[in-house]
Formats: structure tokens, C-alpha cells, sequence
């Protein structure tokens, strides 16, 4: 018997990295761009995006949502209020979603395809440890974050909040209530992802939905033009 | 806590790659896990005897080397190895960096295997 080190070299995720590469050139070549919002559970990603669904709804773009939860539709149903395409991801008891649900959800979804939409939403599961590290071919990872969770939510979560492109502080609205300190939640986010575009809003009152919206354009003008 | 599919990917990305040494026992896997890869290499570990039984990998060691975080500092004009990850700081002039070069590394680096019959067998054919 004789003993021996094969290298091998090989990233562990290689199989969802793979899917997640393919989808992101199959969503460049439809046009359509993605995003995956990720936070604790209880942010509010689920108002947030209803809000955000509705009003490009009204500005007469094409946007469509997956919902990544455990269990129930409850989330879809929500959305769906917002008029939009929504279908609802149930992962039985896994802490993420991965790019395999996601490429298995874009299919035989009543009458949407990705060629047929300009703007597409993953809400991950609420859980700020385990997505970041799956790749589902997004073009921008949004990590979001509500003023009643803690400013130094980013330095107990820098895995995350370090992989995000974008960052959104919701429930803005009742930020004076919860004694919300903003200069230390915004000192937060830089410590651990410097220079990172962040959003104050109130899925509520609409506070931020403006800069919000237009960051959504410019970043998907910018992406089709590189395409 | 995805630790169980993370060591599941592993056994079988080690399984697949031991098609190449028929009847091989694997002895050792190293991994290279980087300090911003969200992986708690404790659960890594606690999975391990459970996601290797029945495989070929059962009773073999778990191996984890931790890499660190790495980023490129604009204002140094150098790669920079940051201590820990609650400020994302170069160590040298304290300017923020955004660029990161190493760290969230999740890989097999190598497998240490006993040859088994049928592979011996083949090698003594060859020579």
C-alpha cells in the first residue's frame, strides 16, 4: 500500500458557482436584471420589495419576484398584491436559496420569461450567515437592514454585508421611536464595506423609494450597455 | 447552519475525483477555507463523521486551513492582510478598502489516499 497527495484544487460550491455563471449570462442575454435581497427575518425585504414592485409597475417597467421561504405562500401572496409576477420558492427547512431553485423556478412560470422582463427579485430566505455564499447570478446582492435590528448589525454579519453591492435601512419611519443612532449604522456599513451605496426608506411612507428607483435604472442601463 | 450541505459537495466532489484510483482509501481531505466564507469550521467538522459514512471517505480526516482576508489598498498601492473582520481598514495607512484579493476561499486543496489493489495493479502494468 502506498500513500499519496492528489491536489485537487477544486472550489467546494464549483456545481452552484457553474449554474449561478450560467444563469447570470442567460439573464444579461434576456435583458433582464436580477437582484437578490437578503437580511434577517423581520427586516421588512417583503414590504420593501411590494413597495418597490408597485411603483416601477406604475413607471410602466416589466418586474417579476421569487420569494425564497421555508414554508408558506404567505410572502408570494403579499407581493402579488403589488400586481406583479410573483412565485414562491419553499425550501423545506435549507437556510438559502441556491442558483439550482432558482434555475428551476424560472421555468414553466405562467406566461413570464426572462426575456420578457426588464427587472427580476430574488428575497431570499431571512437569514444573514448562509447566502452569502451562494451565487444565483445576480447583478447586484442587496443586503438590507431595519432600524429597530442594531446599528452594528454589519459588524455581527461582516460576511454578508462585506458581499453586498448595495445596502437598504428600512422602517426609516420609526427610526426616532427606536432611538435609531444613523451615523453609527452608516459608520457600520462603511467599516465593513467601504463606499457601499446605501438607501434610507419607509416601505410606509415612500421616504428614499425615489433614490431607491432611480439607483434601479441607472444600475440596469449601465449593465446593458456593458452587455 | 449549511455546514451539512457544504461537507456533502465536499464528499462527493472527493468521491468523483477517486474514479481516477480504483479502490483507493482516502486518508486525509484538505480544505482551504477563507475567514469570509460564512463557514464555522467546528460544524464543518461536528458533520464530517456523518456525511462520510458508507463512502469512501469514511474514517478519514478532516482538514482545514483557514485563509485570511486580503485586500488591495488603493492608497498603498499594495495587497494588505487585514486581522479581523470588523473594519475593513488597511493595517498600514487606514484608508478603506473595497478590493477584496483573498478570503472567501471555499476549496478542496487535496485528498491524501492509500492506493488501493486494483490502482497497484494498474501501476505495476504501466511500469
Amino acid at each position: 500500500m502506498t500513500t499519496r497527495i492528489v491536489e485537487l484544487r477544486r472550489g467546494i460550491l464549483k456545481k452552484n458557482d457553474e449554474l449561478a455563471a450560467s444563469l447570470r449570462r442567460r439573464y444579461t442575454s434576456a435583458g433582464v436584471f436580477v437582484l437578490n435581497l437578503v437580511s434577517s427575518p423581520g427586516t421588512g425585504k417583503t414590504a420593501f420589495l411590494e413597495r418597490t414592485l408597485r411603483e416601477l409597475l406604475g413607471q410602466g417597467a416589466r418586474a417579476a419576484a421569487l420569494v425564497g421561504d421555508l414554508e408558506t405562500d404567505n410572502d408570494a401572496r403579499r407581493l402579488a398584491a403589488s400586481g406583479a409576477p410573483v412565485r414562491q420558492i419553499n425550501t423545506h427547512g435549507i437556510c438559502h436559496l441556491d442558483a439550482e431553485m432558482i434555475a428551476k423556478h424560472i421555468e414553466g412560470w405562467d406566461g413570464v420569461t426572462l426575456s420578457g422582463l426588464d427587472y427580476l427579485f430574488i428575497e431570499n430566505v431571512g437569514n444573514l450567515v448562509c447566502p452569502s455564499s451562494y451565487d444565483l447570478g445576480e447583478a447586484v446582492r442587496v443586503a438590507l437592514l431595519s432600524v429597530t435590528e442594531g446599528e452594528d448589525k454589519p459588524l455581527k454579519y461582516p460576511t454578508l454585508f462585506n458581499s453586498a453591492d448595495a445596502a437598504v435601512i428600512t422602517k426609516m419611519d420609526i427610526a426616532e421611536a427606536c432611538g435609531f443612532d444613523r451615523e453609527q449604522a452608516l459608520k457600520s456599513l462603511n467599516e465593513i464595506r467601504p463606499g457601499i451605496r446605501i438607501f434610507e426608506t419607509s416601505a410606509k411612507t415612500g421616504a428614499g423609494m425615489s433614490e431607491w428607483l432611480a439607483f434601479l435604472v441607472e444600475a440596469r442601463e449601465k449593465r446593458e450597455s456593458l452587455a | 447552519m449549511h455546514e451539512l450541505s457544504i461537507v456533502t459537495s465536499v464528499v462527493e466532489s472527493v468521491t468523483e475525483s477517486l474514479e481516477d484510483y480504483p479502490g483507493a482509501r482516502v486518508q486525509e481531505v484538505r480544505l482551504r477555507v477563507g475567514v469570509l466564507s460564512a463557514v464555522v469550521v467546528d460544524s464543518l467538522e461536528f458533520c464530517w463523521g456523518l456525511a462520510t459514512e458508507g463512502t469512501p471517505l469514511e474514517g478519514s480526516k478532516l482538514v482545514v486551513k483557514m485563509v485570511p482576508i486580503v485586500m488591495h489598498c488603493a492608497h498603498c498601492a499594495a495587497d494588505v492582510e487585514l486581522d479581523g473582520v470588523q473594519s475593513f481598514r488597511c493595517p498600514r495607512c487606514d484608508e478603506p478598502c473595497s478590493d477584496l484579493r483573498q478570503g472567501r476561499e471555499l476549496e478542496i486543496e487535496s485528498i491524501e489516499i492509500e492506493d488501493g489493489a486494483a490502482s497497484e495493479a494498474a501501476a505495476i502494468q504501466v511500469e
